[in-house]
């Protein structure tokens, strides 16, 4: 009856090695699976509109933003709404997932307390789930752009390379910031604090031609910057993300993985306390 | 063979958390002391097949030693050993959504397990049928009853294979139908040659289902041994204690 191979071993002070965690993460990959249906259908369980509010949200947006910006502030772009919503797309992908994921870990505390799941889990399904509105927010864009006689470019075909890249930038920073808020109730405050400034300081609404010089640096150096680059330039510009800008977000992704798992796993033995 | 095994497993909490950056500031990051054990130096063997039972007034270490036998809690020392796969069945409502059906929910739940849909399709008559929620399998949890909620829990926790089932406190809900039936389906399990391990208060129940009881007192095993010499001695020394 006892199978051998499902030996487990729980060593006080042990923190979690990355490769158990994948491990421990495929064997429960129809629990993703479960948490991001659940994501995606409870929300809207009860809603007339259901799954639409997905897509609705960032379109509304983007009408106030197109009317406030491209008629009252007259910016010299041409298809505003394809430049601001290639980038929009991106950066609520990046701020709704954070936010998930910590509410995501805050939410599933009781369940963290009655089985014993990967305690990443929580925070990758809600990247999956960001995903999954990011793909078709991606979908409306493009019949936005075709409604409104945008340019649709054969660079388009490398987008899903640079949503790859923001998902797991995105991922690092989930999992730094999850791991943190549980410990530290001001994380979530400061998160929602500190994102609307984020996003007025990342080139979304308005072109970094319009930052007076002093501050520009502020804007070109923002690692969002370069995020932000690599899926507009391919939408809104038709090119391939030049190869500065790629790097930078390679480059970028892979520190905030392997930092936010640095952090992740040194608070994650202890969460069963917290949450 | 053990299913579980515990070397000097402690449990402990620290005094006054930090939850937020300023009392960070004040107090520093020194360490705080730990002030509380939950469990103290608890060290065991459950060997595959057997029934154990666990006794001892609230706050006594039970729910923990399950917890670390589960892989929910991590020692704060010593260590701990788990064989095969175990299912825990802890309070109320283990991970259960309101918003979803019965049977969604026994899909969920399954997944929480590890288990795969089809393996949880193939149950899912047979959890319906022992739960005797046949009405009620598409309508949402939330218009469930507590009793109607535990009798779910203890059919999806008891049909999925489990070699080893650890039991929270479950018993005590549901009616004397279902009570009976449950019974019947742990002495089964036991007979299965399943490893049983019951967290109670009841201890006719202990008695009657577990021929092994582990008494703890403050984080630590006072009592082990034979079901009714243990449970004598515990009664005893309530009965001291007035």
């Amino acid at each position: 009856m006892i199978v051998q191979h499902q030996e487990r071993h729980y060593v006080a002070g042990a923190s979690l090695r990355a490769a158990d965690e994948i491990q421990d993460l495929a064997g429960h990959a129809n629990l993703l699976f479960e948490l991001v249906h659940r994501d995606l259908t409870i929300r809207y369980k009860r809603s007339v509109f259901g799954f639409l509010w997905t897509m609705m949200h960032p379109l509304l947006l983007m009408a106030i933003f197109t009317i406030v910006f491209s008629h009252l502030f007259r910016f010299q772009t041409p298809h505003y709404e394809t430049y601001f919503l290639s980038a929009f797309i991106a950066w609520n992908f990046f701020a709704q997932t954070v936010t998930n994921s910590m509410a995501s870990v805050a939410w599933n505390g009781p369940l963290m307390k009655r089985v014993r799941v990967p305690r990443s889990i929580f925070t990758l399904s809600a990247i999956l789930s960001g995903m999954v509105n990011l793909v078709l927010s991606m979908v409306a864009l493009i019949v936005i752009m075709l409604i409104v006689h945008a340019p649709l470019f054969l660079s388009l075909l490398f987008v899903p390379v640079s949503l790859l890249i923001v998902g797991i930038f995105t991922f690092g920073i989930s999992l730094a910031l999850t791991a943190l808020s549980v410990f530290f109730a001001d994380v979530r405050e400061m998160v929602q604090a500190g994102l609307p400034a984020l996003l007025y300081m990342t080139p979304v609404i308005y072109p970094v031609s319009i930052v007076p010089a002093p501050y520009r640096w502020i804007v070109e150096r923002n690692p969002l910057s370069y995020l932000i680059e690599i899926v507009r330039a391919p939408i809104y510009y038709g090119q391939l993300p030049g190869p500065h800008a790629l790097a930078a977000a390679v480059i970028l992704s892979v520190i905030s993985l392997v930092g936010g798992w640095l952090i992740f796993r040194k608070f994650a033995p202890k969460f069963e306390g917290r949450v | 063979m053990n299913a579980i095994e515990m070397k000097a497993v402690s449990v402990c909490y620290r005094s006054e958390k930090i939850r937020s950056i300023k009392e960070l500031a004040v107090r520093g990051l020194r360490r705080s002391r730990p002030y509380f054990y939950s469990l103290r130096s608890v060290t065991l063997a459950i060997g595959a097949g057997e029934s154990v039972g666990i006794i001892g007034s609230n706050g006594a270490g039970k729910s923990t030693l399950l917890r670390v036998a589960a892989g929910i809690i991590q020692p704060s020392e010593g260590v701990a050993v788990s064989r095969g796969n175990i299912v825990p069945l802890m309070e109320l409502g283990t991970g259960f959504e309101t918003e979803l059906s019965g049977r969604e929910n026994i899909q969920f739940n399954g997944a929480l397990l590890g288990r795969t849909r089809a393996q949880m399709r193939a149950k899912m008559d047979a959890i319906i049928a022992f739960s005797g929620l046949e009405e009620f399998a598409d309508a949402p949890l939330r218009t469930y009853s507590t009793g109607m909620v535990a009798r779910l829990a203890f059919s999806i926790a008891t049909a999925v294979d489990a070699e080893t089932i650890l039991l929270d406190e479950i018993l005590a809900v549901g009616d004397a139908g279902f009570r009976e039936r449950c019974d019947e389906r742990i002495q089964s399990f036991a007979r299965g040659g399943r490893t049983v391990v019951l967290v109670s208060h009841d201890l006719d129940a202990v008695l009657k289902l577990c021929r092994r009881t582990i008494w703890l007192s403050h984080g630590e095993i006072v009592g082990d041994g034979e079901s009714e010499d243990v449970i004598r001695d515990y009664q005893r020394h309530r009965a001291d204690q007035g």
